[in-house]
């Protein structure tokens, strides 16, 4: 900002509120500024320039309803009038139908269960050795100092790259596509939780022991209420990654699940039921997300 | 109980905070200590509850707790160090519960020490609810709630504006009336010192050594804001300390 450019505004500022001064801390008493004494030779008052708008985003459900539904029918349009051709991309309403057949034939069910148990169980495991091994490199030094490095190393290591090992160790069957699972999710959940902790004031563990807390009772009374928002906030990544590595893992050895459905579509070419499967992937990502929004809301009803 | 420092000294890496003090608080006094930013004083104070090891010399404790005292070295924070996630009643019985009581007599304490507060009808309340001077008044309670032998207040009051803290002042003087604790009180504030305290250790810029020892006889009761005994005492602190603060003002902070 040029420096004549506050003097030349000043004047409605002056005129409007004299002895008011801009700053008035800065300014020496009985000291004017030469762009006030300017402004009170002026006489006129203008009204000061509104300058403070926008960069305020809202979220306007009525403009999001609408613009999804404007998306659908815009997509359906242009497939009824032939600009997409049904074959690369089914219409909304074609993918419509191929879900409610999928769910009236029970075959949706059997993968979704499929999917949800393996999610379930790949999650819990990852994530409360997760929170475990998060607590003790927040905790103590010498976990600290030999989990940190392990962690750094594997924690980049797309974790459907292991499921051939995986495979290898466990077996074609459950066992290796959960252990994927709880793998990816341990990490982001071991990275969240030490995070969390190190963010837990000191000065907290620091009353905790001036009022004859023992380490047990500063772990499970301080730390671990202290790192649950950034604990919750880590399973929300996590729940995503699981949801991710699931498909992955189904469409690299398994008759059953989301990931399955979606590949045998593809390869019998039967695009509207590959995307049936997609949408149920969204609305299952969107439910996790909620279900954990609640707990969150619920857990942390103090903040 | 009877508070002992025995040359007690301290350093950080090569940097010396504290050189030999000794120091005396007899049973239910209040000793304000005060000086220059950086000269030690919160860390003297976590020496003396056994928060930090001295590198040099001894905190020594004489004669007996109160029979129902839960915890004899009780703090006051700063930055009132509440949880939270706890309502106001959960931050008081957080020590109680540390000590096994129970459930019963944990509420019966907590609400006792509330009511002495003036907060009996927060209890329920979340610390983010409150003003900074409701909150402190949580930490006192919160202390005041294991009955302590020795209170160590860490700038109780400096993170608060100063209505509040004239207010709060009032508080402390009844609670020490009322409890009778032996209590070191850490401030950088010359009045809270001249107004509070019955004796004030005046230390020297870091590493801090005694440069001061001032007795203040008049009952804090009876000492009001702008009183010439408080402004004769705020006077002869500054009197000591200007230097020493200019001196520390101009100093790098390590």
């Amino acid at each position: 900002m040029s420096a004549r450019e506050p003097a030349a505004r000043a004047p409605s500022l002056s005129a409007a509120a004299p002895g008011a001064e801009g700053q008035p801390g800065r300014d020496a008493p009985g000291v004017r500024p030469v762009g006030h004494a300017a402004a009170a030779g002026d006489g006129s008052a203008r009204a000061v320039e509104l300058r403070g708008r926008g960069f305020e985003p809202r979220l306007r459900p009525a403009i999001a309803w609408l613009g999804l539904l404007g998306l659908l029918v815009l997509w359906q349009t242009a497939s009824a009038t032939g600009i997409l051709s049904d074959f690369t991309l089914p219409s909304p309403a074609r993918i419509g139908r191929a879900l409610a057949e999928l769910a009236s034939s029970g075959e949706l069910w059997g993968h979704l269960r499929a999917s949800a148990g393996r999610i379930a169980a790949g999650f819990a495991l990852g994530f409360f050795t997760g929170v475990a091994a998060g607590l003790a490199i927040g905790i103590f030094s010498l976990w600290r100092s030999l989990g940190l490095p392990v962690v750094s190393a594997l924690f980049p290591i797309p974790k459907i790259a292991l499921l051939p090992l995986f495979i290898l160790w466990f077996g074609i069957g459950e066992w290796s596509k959960i252990a994927t699972l709880a793998f990816g999710v341990f990490f982001p959940t071991v990275v969240a939780t030490y995070g969390a902790v190190d963010g837990v004031p000191r000065t907290l563990v620091r009353m905790g022991q001036s009022f004859g807390l023992g380490p047990g009772a500063i772990t499970a009374r301080i730390l671990l209420p202290g790192a649950l928002p950034g604990i919750l906030s880590g399973a929300r990544i996590a729940s995503s990654i699981a949801l991710i590595l699931v498909v992955a893992a189904e469409m690299i050895g398994a008759e059953r699940g989301i990931g399955a459905l979606i590949l045998t579509s593809g390869h019998l070419m039967q695009t509207d039921r590959l995307l049936a499967g997609v949408v149920v992937l969204s609305v299952a990502g969107l439910l996790l997300a909620w279900g954990l929004g609640a707990l969150e809301r619920r857990l942390l009803r103090w903040r | 109980m009877q508070l002992e420092a025995h040359g007690i000294g301290h350093r950080y890496g090569d940097l010396a905070v504290l050189d030999g003090l000794s120091f005396t608080v007899e049973e239910g006094r209040v000793l304000a200590v005060i000086g220059p930013s950086g000269c030690g004083k919160s860390t003297l104070l976590r020496i003396l509850g056994g928060l930090v090891a001295p590198a040099e010399g001894e905190v020594r404790a004489r004669g007996e707790a109160p029979a129902d005292c839960l915890n004899p070295f009780t703090y006051v924070f700063q930055d009132f160090a509440l949880l939270p996630w706890r309502t106001v009643a959960g931050n008081v019985e957080l020590p109680l519960e540390a000590k096994g009581l129970a459930a019963d007599a944990r509420r019966e304490r907590a609400r006792d020490a509330l009511a002495r507060c003036g907060l009996e009808d927060f209890a329920t309340a979340y610390p983010r609810q409150l003003s900074g001077g409701m909150q402190q008044r949580v930490g006192i309670a919160r202390a005041l709630a294991v009955r302590p032998a020795v209170l160590l207040m860490d700038e109780p009051l400096s993170a608060l504006d100063s209505q509040t803290r004239d207010l709060l002042k009032e508080d402390l003087i009844r609670l020490w009336r009322e409890t009778g604790a032996t209590t070191v009180y850490v401030t950088h504030n010359l009045s809270e010192a001249a107004e509070l305290a019955d004796d004030i250790l005046v230390l020297s810029r870091r590493p801090g050594r005694e440069r001061a020892r001032i007795a203040v006889e008049a009952p804090r009761e009876e000492r009001r804001r702008g009183d010439p005994l408080v402004v004769g005492v705020e006077e002869r602190l500054w009197t000591l300390l200007r230097s020493e603060a200019a001196e520390a003002a101009l100093e790098v902070v390590a």
